[in-house]
């Protein structure tokens, strides 16, 4: 037997001692976890998986309420139930995958401690269940944004629409790479929750989720487009709807942003997984 | 690693803190951190001590080195809190070690807890499919032994009804099944089996020695049922306190775990294992052994003969040593004493012979335990300054004197009654 398929389990993990390879060969489990959840979310509910269209719908209607009829924010013209919905699918795309990876010491912590696989399985298959969530509400988005066009409101999908794909996995890395640090984090200090959920409460409320950047004093929209989320929902607005705007040059500081907060997430992730059994 | 060996741990120890872990709160390691920056004192730690939890550290592994051939089928024992369990942790990566490292060949397939993973929502099949694949094989494997896992689990009947409806029996059966048609080279089982029926848990046993001597898989096994220990390992391996005692053939290992009457040492090499924390340790009991002897068998009216060998870690004044003997219920019997028997310096290391009268014990096995102490002055009360677990001993009566002795009764004889005739 050759020593190269000798696993060695030491004291030290190196800092970037990723092992893809092993991710790679649980891709069926990733899989699986998804058609878990898939069955078990709406399980023993009336309605099924038909919530999962209901629910951006009820809170879009809410946010149609609140923001556009009683605080009466302008829209950019955009007929205002198309404009918060496609901000509140987006918005809940990007929070359901940070949730997933945030909680994942902590909601797996039993299984963690029985048996070993990658652990990144977790919060892989939560990107792909939100993605498959997602897609369903982009149909119906799809499906409104037509009707809306048809009729003849004022709405301008582009060419740009083509991008979706790299929004979304740009969307979901960023999710996920937050997520991941604060998992790691919310190991040892568990009143990190409270704070997180109310930040991200804040968070979206500095996302132009419900309202448009136009609505933004001039002087400060750059800092506002900092905010690594925000370009993402311009752009995907822009490609959509045909208002808002959209600036290579946030959408790349975005991906840098991005880029640096996955990479980060990992390492941390990696760093922790390896002993939280012992201090969850 | 040689050829042969599948499984080699190095020094491998795992530590764990006692107590909480840090503060909890972030609140409260930002206090601490803040004050120790401004070199003031941590207003969150413990009077008297100088770091978080100091000392409160508890070796669950100590340092332990095994090495285990392909094909073996061992058996891990020792009492609750030994460290099997840990052991196991290490070894299918649920946790690291804290020093040294393990090496292993191949796929570890451990089960730790019966049908982890396990959904109640989804059905017997589908729940094959996901413990199947978190113990890391593909669809592809699974597919191709689906036939083979449902029929040994023997709930076919079942296969597609959630798991939630299971009865716990069926629930193991379920999880086992899975679990034995891994391909891995090495299974690695915590106590699993002891939910399934009598039946069950034999079959079980005849498929993991199966795996182990047809197809050449490696089996740890750690158990507290001596019984399945015995039909399923060729080989045992007694951890105490995070140490390995023993490794080799299984009965032997079972005495040594059972720690009864039949073990017949004569001598102890200690080795910092068997000792009870005491409050000083100013003497260091290295061994302990009856001298002339090869067992622990004692006759009639022999005398113990007890050689101890200690090291002093501190100035010795009037040093004492208590022997407390007591039966194979633990319930106590005597204590042999001997008082400000020795004095001496730091350092020094100690070897001396002491002669028990132990005729008045009656037949029976017993177990004993060192105690040495002093005490600075007449009025000052008794400290213990190492306490260790002491030899055991058996006392036989012979043939001719046996009848003499059936008028013992409990664990010590006394003198016949006399009759008082002074009046």
């Amino acid at each position: 037997m050759q020593n190269s398929d000798v696993t060695v389990v030491s004291a030290k993990r190196g800092l970037f001692s990723l092992n893809l390879k092993e991710l790679w060969k649980y891709r069926d489990l990733v899989i699986l976890f998804v058609k878990r959840d898939l069955k078990n979310v709406y399980k023993q509910t009336v309605l099924g998986p038909l919530w999962i269209v209901i629910n951006p719908f009820l809170s879009t209607f809410v946010f149609t309420v609140i923001f556009g009829i009683i605080a009466n924010i302008s829209t950019d013209g955009i007929p205002q139930f198309l404009f918060y919905m496609s901000g509140n699918i987006l918005w809940s795309y990007f929070s359901n995958c940070f949730n997933r990876a945030s909680s994942t010491f902590l909601s797996n912590a039993r299984i963690f401690g029985k048996v070993y696989f990658p652990r990144l399985v977790m919060p892989l298959s939560g990107i792909i269940y939100n993605s498959i969530t997602f897609l369903v509400q982009f149909v119906m988005f799809s499906i409104l944004v037509a009707v809306y066009a048809f009729t003849g409101a004022n709405v301008h999908p582009n060419l740009l629409v083509l991008a979706l794909p790299v929004l979304l996995i740009h969307i979901a890395f960023l999710g996920t790479g937050t997520g991941l640090i604060i998992s790691s984090l919310t190991t040892k200090y568990r009143d990190l929750n409270v704070l997180v959920s109310f930040g991200l409460t804040l968070w979206m409320y500095l996302t132009p989720v419900v309202y448009p950047v136009s609505q933004i004093p001039e002087s400060f929209r750059w800092i506002m487009l900092l905010n690594p989320v925000a370009p993402i929902v311009e752009t995907f607005r822009f490609a959509f709807l045909g208002s808002g705007s959209f600036e290579w040059i946030y959408l790349l500081i975005s991906a840098v942003v991005t880029a640096v907060i996955l990479i980060l997430g990992m390492i941390v992730f990696n760093q922790v997984e390896k002993n939280f059994i012992d201090t969850v | 690693m040689r050829e042969n060996c599948v499984i080699k741990t190095e020094n491998l120890t795992k530590e764990y803190k006692l107590g909480v872990i840090g503060s909890g709160t972030l609140r409260h390691d930002l206090q601490s951190w803040y004050a120790r920056k401004r070199g003031k004192d941590d207003p969150n730690l413990k009077i008297g001590s100088n770091h978080y939890s100091a000392g409160d550290r508890f070796l669950a592994l100590d340092s332990l080195d095994i090495e285990i051939d392909r094909g073996e089928r061992v058996g891990i024992i020792g009492a609750n809190g030994a460290g099997k369990s840990t052991f196991l942790k290490l070894l299918s990566r649920v946790t690291s070690p804290t020093d040294g490292e393990i090496r292993f060949r191949g796929r570890i397939a451990s089960m730790l807890e019966v049908g982890t993973g396990f959904h109640g929502e989804l059905t017997g099949r589908e729940n094959i499919y996901l413990n199947g694949a978190i113990l890391g094989m593909s669809k592809a494997e699974i597919t191709e032994k689906i036939d083979k896992i449902i029929e040994f689990s023997e709930c076919e009947k079942f296969i597609d009804t959630p798991v939630k409806r299971y009865s716990s029996g069926m629930f193991v059966k379920l999880a086992f099944a899975v679990a034995a048609h891994l391909d891995a080279e090495i299974l690695i089982m915590d106590e699993v089996l002891a939910v399934g029926d009598m039946q069950f848990q034999k079959k079980c046993i005849t498929k993991m020695r199966e795996l182990a001597l047809n197809e050449n898989r490696t089996v740890l096994y750690v158990s507290h049922n001596m019984n399945t220990i015995r039909e399923l390992c060729n080989r045992c391996i007694v951890l105490d306190h995070g140490k390995k005692i023993f490794d080799g053939d299984v009965e032997n290992a079972i005495k040594i775990y059972l720690g009864g009457e039949l073990d017949d040492f004569a001598f102890y090499d200690y080795n910092g294992c068997h000792k009870e924390p005491c409050k000083r340790n100013d003497v260091e009991l290295l061994r302990a052994g009856y001298y002339g002897k090869t067992d622990n068998l004692f006759y009639n009216e022999e005398f113990m003969p007890l050689e101890l060998e200690w090291q002093n870690n501190n100035d010795i004044h009037n040093l004492c040593l208590r022997v407390e003997v007591s039966d194979y219920r633990r319930f106590p019997v005597t204590a042999f004493v001997i008082e400000d028997f020795y004095s001496g310096k730091k350092g020094e290391k100690v070897s001396m012979r002491f002669k028990l009268n132990i005729s008045r014990i009656a037949k029976g096995g017993y177990y004993t335990r060192y105690v040495f102490y002093n005490r600075k002055s007449d009025t000052l009360p008794f400290e213990s300054v190492e306490i260790a677990k002491g030899l055991r001993f058996r006392k036989r009566m012979s043939e001719q004197n046996e009848n003499r002795w059936q008028k013992a009764w409990g664990s010590v004889i006394m003198d016949e009654i006399e009759l008082d005739d002074t009046n």
